[in-house]
């Protein structure tokens, strides 16, 4: 559906972004991830036509943005981060002028009535914009965004500066409207991004530094897996053990608990799991295991790792 | 378009910009009406046009500040750039929002040879030309004014720097008087705005100063769309 190929944005001399390439297919729900000034919204802005990039291509339904703007643009709903709003106008009236300026060819009435009852703000159309929260500015910002059902709907963080409730209901309208368009949606918010997403982008200083399923990636990314244990008995008998277990790659103990108990940290391949040999080795040993934990790395761990080897200038 | 027209023109209304342009347009009119209409005891709307030309340099600034500078310092522009609309057709959108309202200022004028109408017969002719050099003035200087407005993103550098121009450009004719170099004035007398706009306060109509200015409106109304092709691409 949205193909992007060897994207480069320069200011100047500083490379915004830096050579991004990606596919989305119909129907994903695309996070695009990133810590602040990655390249995010220079990105959105490209794809949907707002600036221009250095070089490199973007494809939308197989009409180029370059090409054919007029189609392209027209299968593009884009809500920026900031929602273009005029604030002098009412909502009702703003929503009608974005409908003629889209050149929509719906039921004009019907539809924008669909649209406010979607993002529900069918009570606000009589309300001056300038008046509203954040959180239904935002709101009206999505709708204009939803105006005319484009296939391709490109947010930008849409839900910065919402209320946790507000944040859940935009997360549900999303994951709802994945089902009929093709999302991408940018965030600096990891846990929105794994809520939402079928897959995951991850740029940092404008480079493309992972695009995986959003379960594979935790899984590809740790590759081992680490077990915390606290166990009663001599310690070096115990590693002396957990050495002889395959698949442990690495072990070690942290801290004395007490005198007979320990801490200790086994870390092993994600092929295979090692609980149970931890358990009869210990048995056979007769030293008590009192506590076992396994842990995946997180993705917030693997979004730091990610993002810090990419400051370093590795990939 | 259309939707951008409409907008613009929506815009104007509901806040005091409209209301504020069209009462000092109406003041200064109407005090030069009095004064060399009813005061000097003559029919001719000719003065009172060509001091309006001062008056229509410090007012159009005013009209067109607000066009692309509020849009880019709101963001809003971009849901403008993203929309299926082509640039050309945002700028003549802009265009011609300002300019019917700047037209509406000037509808003051048929009120006036009406009125002149209650007394002796006025000279529909001249004054319908001077009305048309009115509007072609008018819509060239909004034209420049919409170019400055799309160069900035802060409403008061645009007006300032659009009062300005204005400026520089009334007092063409005063450069000229100044200068001793032959070309100069050559090119200063042909690129004098009030030179072409006297002509039609007197009631001719001619060829060259219609293509003047019209051909000033088309060139700053393509500035503009490089002006905003520009900002895309840098």
């Amino acid at each position: 559906m949205i193909e992007v190929k060897n994207l480069t944005k320069c200011y100047g001399d500083i490379k915004a972004i830096d050579d991004i390439s990606f596919t989305v297919d119909t129907g994903e729900v695309l996070g695009f991830l990133g810590p602040n000034g990655a390249g995010k919204s220079t990105t959105m802005n490209i794809i949907t036509g707002y600036i221009s990039s250095t070089s490199g291509t973007v494809t939308v339904d197989g009409s180029e943005i370059l090409e054919s703007p007029r189609e392209t643009k027209r299968k593009i709903g884009y809500l920026p981060e900031i929602p273009p709003l005029y604030p002098d106008m009412t909502v009702r009236k703003y929503l009608e002028f974005m409908f003629d300026l889209k050149k929509v060819r719906l039921p004009k009435k019907e539809h924008i009535e669909e649209i406010m009852r979607l993002v529900q703000i069918s009570d606000k159309g009589g309300r001056l914009i300038k008046n509203l929260s954040k959180g239904y500015r935002q709101r009206v910002g999505f709708a204009q965004a939803l105006l005319g059902n484009p296939p391709v709907l490109i947010l930008d963080e849409p839900t910065v500066g919402l209320d946790p409730k507000q944040i859940i209901e935009i997360r549900k309208l999303i994951r709802s409207l994945g089902k009929k368009h093709t999302v991408i949606f940018s965030s600096h918010v990891l846990s929105e991004i794994s809520a939402t997403c079928d897959r995951i982008i991850v740029i940092s200083e404008g480079r493309l530094v992972a695009d995986a399923k959003t379960d594979e990636l935790s899984k590809s990314l740790g590759k081992s897996q680490k077990l915390s244990l606290t166990i009663e008995g001599n310690s070096a008998d115990i590693l002396a053990e957990i050495k002889k277990i395959p698949g442990v790659q690495k072990y070690v103990k942290l801290r004395d608990i007490s005198e007979k108990t320990a801490e200790y940290s086994v870390e092993y391949g994600t092929d295979n799991d090692i609980r149970r040999e931890v358990f009869s080795a210990m048995v056979r040993i007769n030293c008590p295991i009192l506590e076992m934990k396994s842990g995946n790395e997180s993705l917030e761990d693997m979004f730091l790792k990610l993002t810090q080897n990419a400051g370093k200038g590795g990939r | 378009m259309g939707a951008i027209l409409k907008r613009e023109l929506g815009s104007f209304f509901s806040s005091a910009t409209a209301y504020v342009v069209m009462a000092v347009f109406f003041f200064f009119s109407g005090l030069f009406f009095n004064a060399y209409v009813f005061a000097s005891n003559s029919t001719s709307l000719t003065y009172v046009f060509s001091n309006m030309f001062y008056i229509i340099m410090f007012i159009i600034p005013i009209i067109t500040m607000k066009s692309f500078a509020e849009e880019k310092k709101q963001k809003s522009d971009q849901a403008l750039l993203t929309s299926p609309c082509s640039l050309t057709e945002i700028v003549l959108g802009k265009f011609l929002g300002a300019f019917i309202m700047y037209a509406l200022c000037c509808a003051i004028f048929l009120v006036y040879a009406v009125v002149i109408s209650f007394f002796a017969a006025p000279q529909w002719s001249v004054i319908l030309c001077t009305l048309l050099g009115t509007l072609l003035l008018g819509g060239s200087m909004i034209a420049i004014n919409v170019f400055i407005s799309a160069m900035t993103e802060s409403q008061v550098v645009a007006a300032v720097l659009g009062m300005g121009v204005g400026l520089l450009i009334s007092m063409m004719s005063y450069f000229v008087s100044l200068i001793d170099v032959e070309w100069i004035k050559t090119v200063l007398e042909k690129i004098s705005f009030l030179n072409y706009y006297q002509n039609f306060t007197i009631g001719i109509l001619s060829f060259t100063d219609v293509i003047f200015f019209l051909s000033v409106t088309a060139l700053f109304l393509f500035f503009t769309v490089r002006a905003l092709e520009k900002r895309r691409w840098s």
